[in-house]
């Protein structure tokens, strides 16, 4: 029965993402038309509520189009590069609370006899957990490079080169980011780093650079504007995808929309406390933590909407200043910072959340004092 | 399969890695593949050395994994800059027809 | 059944391992790379090794043979022919001496092992607490190579920026040779 526990799970993460998409799809189209006040998609269905189907149905009817000088094995194999990392990244996140084994899907399963506790809805337990969401995100560069290289065209060249040079910038600050947390929750494993937040309070409150550089940087992973310059459209045509029709042109789509929608569980996982909701998820049943889990993930899917729509795009050196010269440095004292205010508080026990506000606040200040250093001895340079 | 089964065969495995490494070496002559063929030796080594982590029942085989995955990011990353100086002014990744150190 | 499933990764090792030197396409060779890193961070797994198998995902897979890859992009661009090559007399005498050294050094390792000294403990293996009792190794007991590690990447990043620095051309592709340090 816990082979079944688990091959419900993963067709949970699988529905999860095919669900979220479509909705992805029409928020953010509701969202960019409510930003630039206008109606956004009114026609199909009330309201345009039905707007998805039909894009969907446009797609499974377009045909799939290759072109005649393309590397065919790695052009169709790039999306499903894409596609395979964004669902194989939703295995550690853990999505409520244990579903107790007196429940109904607990009888079920038969629970008790395998599992007292009650069943974790979090498809992979394993003792290295967000380590292994690094290294599958990691992966997903590898569709948007092959997909430049293989569709043998210029433009979806250089999105791929672009993808590439930013991803990888970006994964230190990011893996830069989450250690700080770590650090905090001596624990690699999200469900257990979910559980400390329910007692100790989010890691927001504790790590607010932390979680802003993990924003953006999964901003970055995810090629989101205002980062989406491997895609953008006034330079590079369609980047990478440039080549890409019908079905194979949705996988992409697909996949970005997984990619922000598992992120963002995984920024709520570790920063907005999970499925807990400052103790009020004692008294509920497990669904409802379930429902807040979601909302919180909506809340940020949310943002990342917001953010597309309000900020310009970089330009590649601006990304990579942004990249090397600042978020890296950033993360960097964070962690400085972070174990520094453990350790005071470890070893003469020292209040943990003064002092690290005040390190952190010095830090901000730093690079702040700095890049306006910077910035001015450019625009001096740049007079003489 | 038995244990012992698994690791005869893992280390088996990591002399043919090894093997098939230096093979790549020998025969191809573009840079960057030989420089991936050096990563497929450096692998076999991890291999062997978790292999035998495992079967001696002491973690300091994995830890020497990891200083080796250290060092190989720092040789490719120094060795792949060399790679692309060496074609800006040669045009060429091909290990022939760098003969000399000079321009 | 996991049996079966080893032997199927450690055949994809090796597969991959082999179509790494016959491919004539760099990425293509590229790919058979990340797919034998991948059939190693499998058997890794499956032998108990959670973090190296992790690691091995994230630093090469991840990173290092995505810098190959922004490589050779990198240079195709300039020149689609310069990375062809030929495969003549040498490749068969490599290949002949290749199939004879495999043979050599697996013969070695097969018989490497003797049967008496096996698995006196599995305790360090368990699930939990792994990745915790790898780090008090690394970080009590072999500190000091740590920090020489870092040493060196260090050096490697400094060696990159100087490399390219040294050849002018201050662009905003340069900075990307040195990510993986």
């Amino acid at each position: 029965m816990e082979l079944a526990a688990t091959a419900a799970k993963a067709v949970f993460i699988v529905a999860f993402i095919l669900a979220i998409v479509p909705m992805l799809v029409l928020g953010e189209r509701k969202v960019s038309g409510w930003i630039q006040d206008r109606h956004g998609p009114n026609r199909v269905g009330p309201g345009g509520l039905l707007q998805p189907l039909a894009d969907g149905i446009k797609f499974l009817a377009k045909e799939v189009l290759a072109p005649k000088s393309v590397d065919r094995k790695l052009y169709f194999a790039a999306p499903a590069l894409l596609l395979v990392p964004a669902l194989m990244s939703g295995a550690i996140i853990p999505w409520s609370k244990p579903i107790p084994a007196d429940s109904f899907i607990g009888n079920l399963l038969s629970a008790e006899n395998w599992s007292p506790d009650g069943i974790p809805f979090q498809l992979a337990r394993i003792d290295v957990g967000v380590l292994y969401f690094l290294a599958i995100v990691s992966l997903g560069v590898y569709g948007v490079i092959l997909a430049g290289w293989a569709s043998n065209n210029k433009y979806t060249l250089l999105g791929g080169l672009r993808a590439s040079a930013q991803v990888i910038s970006y994964e230190l600050s990011l893996g830069l980011s989450i250690l700080a947390v770590l650090l905090m929750a001596g624990t690699l494993q999200v469900d257990k780093i979910v559980e400390q937040q329910a007692g100790a309070g989010w890691f927001i409150f504790y790590q607010p650079v932390a979680w802003f550089l993990f924003s953006v940087t999964a901003l970055a992973e995810t090629n989101r504007a205002p980062f989406d310059l491997a895609e953008c459209e006034q330079e590079l045509v369609g980047g990478y995808h440039t080549e890409y029709s019908g079905m194979t042109f949705a996988t992409f789509f697909l996949a970005e929309y997984g990619n922000m929608a598992m992120s963002s569980a995984l920024n709520v996982s570790l920063f907005l406390g999970g499925w807990t909701l400052f103790g009020l998820e004692e008294m509920i049943p497990w669904y409802l933590t379930f429902l807040i889990f979601i909302g919180k993930v909506l809340l940020f899917l949310f943002v990342f909407l917001w953010v597309r729509w309000t900020f310009p795009r970089f330009r590649f050196d601006q990304l990579m200043r942004l990249g090397w010269k600042m978020a890296l440095p950033l993360a960097l004292g964070n962690v400085i910072v972070t174990a520094g205010a453990i350790a005071l508080h470890e070893m003469w026990s020292a209040p943990l959340w003064p002092v690290m506000a005040a390190g952190q606040l010095a830090l901000i200040g730093a690079v702040v004092l700095t890049s306006v250093l910077n910035a001015r001895a450019d625009a001096q340079r740049s007079q003489a | 399969m038995t244990p012992e089964l698994t690791y005869r065969l893992c280390l088996t495995l990591s002399a043919v890695l090894f093997a098939v490494g230096v093979a790549g070496v020998l025969i191809r002559r573009n840079a960057i593949v030989i420089f991936m063929c050096i990563e497929l030796m450096l692998n076999a080594a991890n291999l062997a050395f978790v292999t035998f982590s495992r079967h001696l029942g002491v973690l300091n085989g994995q830890a020497v994994v990891f200083f080796v995955m250290a060092v190989a990011a720092a040789e490719v990353a120094v060795g792949l800059a060399i790679i692309v100086t060496v074609f800006r002014t040669r045009a060429s990744v091909n290990v022939d027809e760098l003969k000399l150190l000079r321009r | 059944m996991s049996a079966w499933i080893m032997a199927a990764f450690m055949l994809t090792a090796a597969a991959g391992a082999v179509m790494v030197i016959l491919y004539r396409n760099p990425v293509y060779s590229a790919l058979s790379l990340v797919l034998t890193m991948f059939a190693l961070s499998a058997i890794y797994v499956m032998m108990g090794a959670y973090f190296i198998a992790v690691a091995q995902a994230l630093v090469y897979a991840g990173a290092i043979v995505v810098l190959f890859l922004f490589v050779i992009m990198l240079l195709n661009l300039r020149n689609q022919q310069a990375l062809k090559e030929s495969f003549g007399l040498r490749a068969a005498v490599g290949a002949l001496l290749g199939a004879l050294f495999i043979g050599v050094a697996g013969g070695t390792m097969w018989a490497v092992l003797s049967p008496d000294q096996f698995s006196k403990s599995a305790e360090v293996f368990k699930d939990e607490g792994h990745t915790e009792s790898l780090a008090r190794l690394l970080f009590k007991n072999n500190l000091v190579p740590f920090e020489a590690v870092s040493l060196i990447l260090l050096a490697a990043l400094i060696g990159v920026v100087v490399l390219i620095r040294f050849h002018g051309r201050p662009s905003s592709d340069n900075s990307e040779e040195s990510n993986d340090a």
